[in-house]
């Protein structure tokens, strides 16, 4: 089954969260993330959801999403030009020997050293989805303490 | 001058054309009720909230316009719930207005606070807690919008108290909504529309499947010209009796799970379904992968997630029933059907319902045919759940397209004497009777509103057929459980029980009570000609069963005619 993006844009009100993450939750569909936030217009939130399901099942969710009243519009990103961007903060475990090395490594990754700790180093990831996981999966390592990754977040091209 | 939001809350009501409002008072709609008995809407105190919601949910089934439910914060507007979710199952357009705690009280527990916006997203068009005075206007407008156009449903506006207190100096109601999310389509698109005309003319099997949309839509008399031209066979949803004209000579009655044969067997050698405002429910199409196997299917209905949400369409067509029906009949021409309709006809004659009767006992579909002959098809009829409702819609012969209230997504018992309540008020200047046909199950779940009958003085006619069991679920105990009647039992023994004639008399109603086949007319024609509420309880066989029927999960072919 197939992941899908899907960019929703809702009305910047309360109670539109729950409602579209009820809505998946009470139909049964697959969501891998959700991500809503601002956009240029501060009457809009816009949504990154990440789905997995297939055709039909995609079909139902947008025509369900677009039944909503306080959805204004729904694009399936998936089969369209689009750039989609995760973020990660990752709290790797450091000694002495090993803080150089991956400093080092996280640069190369293109990571952001966020805070260097007396036995930990708080690096962040962004990129797109295989360039985080790509990131986390070396960082494992050195023993990852702590961690958490955001949902995508996309845009058409 | 100023406004409290109650009363600006009854002026919306006013300019969205409210007339009737059911519900209950309480303590955070006091302010609302305070100025309500000054207003001109008639208003209709049931003695439940679950009652004023099945109410309004029946008035908007047969006049098409919303229904209305004002009921208090917690208790009260949990009670609506039930009702809220018949409504939304059938797509009937209601709005309820709960009270609310002070908006500063919101999310602290307080006294009779509930979530109720919360608890009823997924059974609701949409929802509103008004937070804001200067909102309650357009909202109260945009409530009646949503529930009314494109596919209709419930809405909820959820109203703090300090709201309905709160005052302004002036207030205006907009005159148009602009709600940037919700744009309803009702024009068909010209080239599917053609593509359907084209499929109609080649089709050598065509079938038309019509439901609750078409009534919902008011295309019956468009749907009548449709058939006319093309004398194509048609088979109707539970929630379609009575939008095909039962005279229509290729009319094949309900299909589904307890349709006729005729109506299964011909859905399964069609080549072409023409589907109208039908959601392809399971009580419908059986098991789903044999469901038409030689057929393309071409699906006209509102609400684009309607469409191949459970079988694959070839023709979408979203719109409105009535305007993409219009537009189908300038073009439409009809292929050759003959050998068809013959075939349709022949199944017919050769399958045609059972009616039990003359052997000494009382057969509830005897009832049933003897109320359609006496009324000639034509009185507005509500039922309960269960194997009476399928009765009904078997024998009762149904003219009119919003003839029939009965909860058929939900199937929640305990729907029918409020159905009915509401019926009969939208009727009231006529004082058309309403029949609620109920079951000794059913009835007891708001049996309550008898008071509201009987206080309104509603010329409601309450037919309970007592079989002393939960009679559908004792079926499938009979057939698929081998007679293991457990808990569908609700009789005493041998006397018929509770005795809803000394019941009916406590609330000071009429009533009587029928044993024999031959007392059936008299007590019909008693019951209509009273003016005002009337109970008869019709004691009928316990075990009888519903038949045809397609057990749950098969396909449309293997049907059950009879005990074996
Ligand atoms: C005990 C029991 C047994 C039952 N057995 C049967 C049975 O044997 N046979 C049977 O048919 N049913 C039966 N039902 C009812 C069944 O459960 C469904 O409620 C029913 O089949 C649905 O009817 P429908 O397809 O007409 O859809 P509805 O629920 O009436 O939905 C209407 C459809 O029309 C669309 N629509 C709305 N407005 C418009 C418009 N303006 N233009 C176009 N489209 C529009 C909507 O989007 C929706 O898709 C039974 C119910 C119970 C409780
Ligand atoms: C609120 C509710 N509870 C349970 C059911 C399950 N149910 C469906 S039909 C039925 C029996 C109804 O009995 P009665 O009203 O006596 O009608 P009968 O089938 O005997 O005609 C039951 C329990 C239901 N549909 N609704
Ligand atoms: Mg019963």
């Amino acid at each position: 089954m197939k992941k899908h993006i899907i960019n929703v844009l809702v009305e910047n009100q309360f109670g539109v969260l729950a409602q579209i993450a009820g809505l998946f939750s009470s139909r049964g569909y697959n969501i891998s993330s959700l991500i809503v936030g601002e956009t240029e217009d501060p009457t809009l939130s816009r949504m990154t959801i990440v789905v997995e399901g297939n055709e039909r099942v995609i079909e139902q969710v947008i025509k369900q999403l677009n039944k909503q009243i306080d959805v204004i519009k729904v694009v399936n990103l998936t089969h369209k030009d689009h750039i989609a961007r995760e973020l990660a903060l990752v709290k790797v475990n450091a000694t002495k020997q090993t803080r150089q090395e991956i400093i080092t490594l996280a640069s190369a990754l293109k990571g952001d050293i966020v805070e260097v700790g007396k036995d930990f180093i708080l690096i962040e990831f962004t990129g797109d989805e295989h360039t985080v996981e790509n990131a986390i999966e070396l960082m494992k390592n050195y023993g990852i303490k702590e961690m958490i990754k955001t949902g995508k977040v996309a845009l058409s091209k | 001058m100023s406004y409290t939001g109650a009363q600006i809350l009854m002026e919306s009501l006013k300019s969205v054309g409210v007339e009737h409002i059911f519900g209950y008072p309480g303590g955070a709609v006091i302010p609302v009720f305070d100025v309500l008995n000054k207003t001109d809407f008639k208003f209709i105190l049931t003695r439940h909230e679950q009652a004023a919601a099945h109410a309004a949910d029946g008035y908007a089934r047969i006049t098409g316009k919303p229904g209305v439910v004002i009921v208090t914060s917690g208790p009260g507007a949990t009670n609506t719930v039930t009702g809220i979710a018949t409504a939304n199952m059938d797509s009937s357009p209601i709005v309820v207005i709960t009270g609310q705690v002070k908006t500063t009280l919101i999310g602290t527990d307080a006294f009779q606070e509930v979530d109720i916006t919360g608890i009823v997203r997924p059974i609701t068009k949409h929802r509103y807690l008004v937070k804001n005075i200067h909102d309650l206007p357009r909202i109260i407008k945009e409530a009646f919008y949503i529930a009314s156009t494109g596919r209709p449903g419930p809405v909820l506006i959820d109203l703090p108290i300090d709201i309905s207190l709160g005052t302004v100096e002036k207030f205006s109601i907009p005159d148009k909504v602009n709600l940037r999310g919700y744009k309803p389509n009702y024009k068909g698109h010209p080239l599917q529309i053609k593509k359907l005309a084209q499929a109609i003319k080649e089709a050598k099997r065509p079938i038309v499947y019509v439901g609750g949309g078409v009534k919902w839509s008011g295309a019956t008399k468009e749907l009548r010209e449709f058939l006319e031209k093309t004398q194509i066979p048609v088979t109707s949803t539970l929630m379609g009796l009575g939008v095909i004209d039962p005279d229509y000579k290729y009319y094949l009655d309900m299909l589904g799970m307890h349709g006729t044969v005729y109506a299964n067997l011909s859905i399964n050698e069609s080549d072409l379904i023409i589907a109208i405002g039908v959601r392809f429910d399971d009580r419908v199409t059986g098991k789903v992968e044999t469901f038409a196997p030689n057929a393309k299917i071409a699906h006209i209905d509102i609400d684009s997630a309607s469409i191949s949400k459970i079988i694959k369409v070839d023709i979408p067509v979203v719109g409105d029933a009535k305007q993409i029906l219009q537009e189908l009949n300038k073009i439409v021409e009809p292929g050759d059907y003959s050998e068809w309709q013959q075939f349709v006809l022949k199944l017919k004659e050769e399958n045609q319902l059972d009616l039990p009767h003359g052997d000494g006992r009382l057969h509830p579909q005897w009832i049933i045919k003897r109320t359609s002959d006496l009324t000639n098809g034509e009185v507005a009829i509500a039922t309960d759940v269960g194997q009476h409702q399928m009765w009904v819609a078997q024998y009762y012969k149904f003219k009119y397209e919003k003839q029939l209230l009965t909860s058929g997504g939900l199937g929640t018992m305990g729907s029918g004497l409020p159905f009915a309540i509401g019926a009969a008020v939208a009727q009231l200047k006529e004082r058309k009777p309403v029949i609620v046909f109920s079951g000794d199950g059913s009835i007891q779940m708001n049996i309550q509103e008898l008071a509201t009958i009987k206080h309104e003085n509603l010329p409601v006619k309450i037919f309970i057929l007592n079989n002393s069991y939960l009679g559908m679920v004792r079926q499938w105990q009979e057939l698929f459980w081998n007679r293991n009647y457990s808990g569908t039992f609700l009789g005493t023994g041998t006397k018929y029980y509770p005795d809803f004639v000394k019941l009916a008399e406590s609330y000071d109603i009429p009533a009587i009570r029928v044993f024999k086949e031959e007392e059936v007319d008299d007590a019909i024609r008693k019951a209509l000609e009273y003016d005002g509420p009337y109970l008869i309880e019709f004691v009928i066989e316990k075990e009888e069963n519903v038949f045809p029927m397609v057990p749950a999960g098969r396909g449309l072919t293997e049907i059950m005619r009879g005990m074996a």
